[in-house]
């Protein structure tokens, strides 16, 4: 890898922060608009991907803590849960069940959100193996 | 009950691969749970199926959406019985897989993968809407695309290459397919497209997309003059993976092909089952051409494959309710026959040292009951009484006759004479004559040495099982033929089946 950039450094530093909020904004209003956890798991891993370009590999593995295949499974889990939570009401498999208070700023939560979460994770997980994974080689 | 148990072959190959890519490590737990998973699989698959005799079809739908809106999953016998077939199929791999599998391959993924496989297969039978199967079909080639290619060895990317290109192919004509289906129709729930498809505008464009169909899927099943990839690809993984490819992956493009051909394309029956009719004879004779000039037990075997698929196409040709009665036993019989002829193949490598015919011998003498397990699915094959194969083709040259189609019954008999020569072949050259060089025994520990001969000796009962105890499944079969024949009563059960 070539030679550390401060500007890249600086500029990732400054930049992650924001994306990550980003992500997490467009993974809540997913779903009735523009937006859901695939997009928002895909900047999600571009926050930590610019991480890595910055300090390389090792660096981004450090602050992801977890492993990405850990994340994957992680996610297909929540996902998996959340389809089948309608079981418990006596619902058919995946139905959307809304709890009725909206909170503020979140604004109305339900098991779709929960699978967004799981779709987030599952594509960050599998984005940040698959370029882990090349920039190690 | 019933309605959990219809999601149970989907969610329980999904549970298990998540559970494995938490065992990444823990190769030894990842053994226990691919055991344990396809266990469970096979044992909800037989629920499913006691369910579907005593209640009929069931039905959920997806998110509560009402159809032809949501995504329906259907489960009628024909399905019930596919998932119980790789379900056990699976579980017997799954065993074998603990002797075979080295463990580089296992480090990478493969009990993930294998399960991942086994949903998007379940998947395939089970869903009532045809997009939906398309997307069942490409998580099934997403985790076989990985599994071919596992391992990295030259000949298997090469031949992974292969598969790959004809497969992407094929999906792409099943999309198309699928799009001038939707504009055609504005729906993508089968049981729906059963309906409109009776009362269309266009008949000839519908006859169009039937062909479209039975090319996608024709690619899928390796059928004549399409399965080029299959001899060039199958053999190149090792033997564990191709069993399972070969008991599963072509199974779901005939299974696609009976589904669509029995419930949806049913305009012009003359033209499309008389097509498929002649597809299936060539086929069969192909395959079994193919077969004769081969020396390598696994490509031998690939041919093989080729060659069975002809008799299953015959049933969905001759299209009466004994014939398709006729593939579905003949379906169970294949998968089971076909996956342990490759797993003693592997067995034989690893005594003899190799795949090829000519530098293998003596098996007879040193070791007669890998003889008599090799001979029972072989004959089998072959169709000789009173093994599965022999009833098998029994009922589906009986289904000919009773429809004067003499063309495709002689057809028949003389590839299953041509099949009995091939068999005879590598009974011969790898049993019969003696060992070129000194037979190893199987090596490694007890336990490993179990999970080889193990499977091979369940499949050789079942095989046996089947043939004598034909009756009863014979007389299941006919039921899910004659649900199969009849499009009413799914659409019923799926459109009429609201709350």
């Amino acid at each position: 890898m070539r030679g550390r950039s401060e500007i890249l450094a600086t500029a990732a530093r400054y930049l992650m922060p924001l994306l990550i909020v980003f992500s997490i904004f467009l993974l809540l209003r997913g779903h009735n608009e523009i937006g859901g956890g695939f997009v928002g798991g895909l900047v999600a891993s571009v926050a930590i991907v610019l991480y890595m370009l910055a300090e390389g590999v090792q660096a981004a593995r450090d602050l992801l803590k977890i492993e990405p295949r850990l994340l994957i499974a992680i996610g297909l889990l929540v996902a998996l849960s959340s389809a089948m939570l309608a079981w418990m009401v006596n619902q058919p498999f995946m139905t959307g069940l809304w709890w009725k208070h909206p909170l503020p700023v979140v604004g109305k939560v339900g098991t779709p959100l929960v699978f967004d979460l799981g779709v987030y994770l599952t594509v960050m997980g599998t984005t940040l193996m698959i370029l882990f994974t090349l920039a190690e080689d | 009950m019933g309605d959990y148990l219809v999601l149970f072959p989907l969610i329980v190959p999904l549970f298990f691969a998540i559970l494995s890519l938490f065992a990444w490590r823990a190769i030894t737990w990842q053994r226990v749970l691919a055991v344990a998973g396809t266990l469970i699989l096979f044992s909800s698959g037989l629920a499913l199926l006691d369910v579907v005799t005593r209640e009929g079809i069931r039905t959920v739908q997806i998110g509560n959406w009402p159809p032809p809106y949501g995504i329906s999953l259907v489960v009628d016998a024909f399905s019930a019985l596919m998932v119980v077939i790789a379900g056990g199929l699976a579980v017997l791999i799954a065993i074998f897989s603990l002797g075979s599998m080295d463990e580089a391959r296992l480090r990478y993924g493969f009990y993930p993968l294998f399960f991942v496989l086994l949903m998007g297969v379940c998947g395939a039978f089970i869903t009532g809407d045809i997009f939906n199967l398309y997307v069942w079909f490409e998580v099934m080639l997403m985790a076989s695309f990985v599994l071919i290619a596992l391992g990295g060895e030259r000949a298997q990317l090469e031949g992974a290459l292969k598969y790959v290109i004809l497969n992407l192919l094929s999906s792409a004509l099943f999309l198309s397919a699928t799009a001038v289906l939707y504009s055609l129709t504005g729906t993508l729930n089968m049981a729906d497209l059963s309906i409109r498809l009776r009362t269309t505008i266009a008949p000839d464009l519908v006859t169009t997309v039937a062909v479209m169909y039975l090319i996608a899927f024709s690619i899928k099943a390796a059928v004549f003059p399409l399965f080029f990839w299959l001899p060039a690809s199958y053999h190149t993984p090792p033997v564990t993976v191709t069993a399972l490819f070969s008991g599963l992956l072509t199974k779901v493009g005939v299974y696609a092909l009976i589904r669509v051909f029995t419930l949806l394309f049913l305009a012009d029956v003359a033209f499309t089952h008389t097509l498929i009719l002649v597809l299936g004879g060539f086929t069969m004779v192909t395959g079994v051409l193919g077969a004769a000039a081969q020396y390598d037990i696994r490509r031998l075997l690939s041919f093989h494959i080729i060659s069975q698929i002809g008799y299953l196409l015959m049933g969905l040709g001759l299209f009466s309710q004994p014939a398709l009665a006729a593939t579905l036993y003949f379906m169970a019989h294949v998968i089971i026959a076909k996956a342990v002829l490759f797993l003693i193949a592997e067995v034989m490598y690893r005594m003899g040292g190799s795949f090829d015919l000519r530098h293998l011998g003596g098996f007879y003498q040193a070791y007669p009951w890998l003889a008599l397990g090799f001979l029972l699915p072989a004959l089998s094959l072959a169709g000789i009484p009173p093994l599965s194969g022999f009833f098998g083709k029994l009922a589906l040259v009986q289904a000919g006759l009773a429809q004067g189609q003499f063309g495709i019954v002689s057809v028949s008999l003389a590839v299953s004479l041509l099949t009995l020569f091939s068999m005879t072949k590598i009974w011969n050259e790898g049993f019969w004559k003696p060992a070129p060089k000194e037979l190893r025994p199987l090596s490694g520990s007890m336990g490993q040495r179990v999970a080889l001969i193990l499977p091979i000796a369940l499949m050789g009962l079942i095989t046996l099982g089947l043939g004598l105890g034909a009756e009863p499944v014979y007389a299941f079969a006919e039921q899910a033929a004659a649900q199969l024949l009849d499009p009413g009563a799914y659409v019923a059960a799926v459109i009429g089946g609201l709350p």
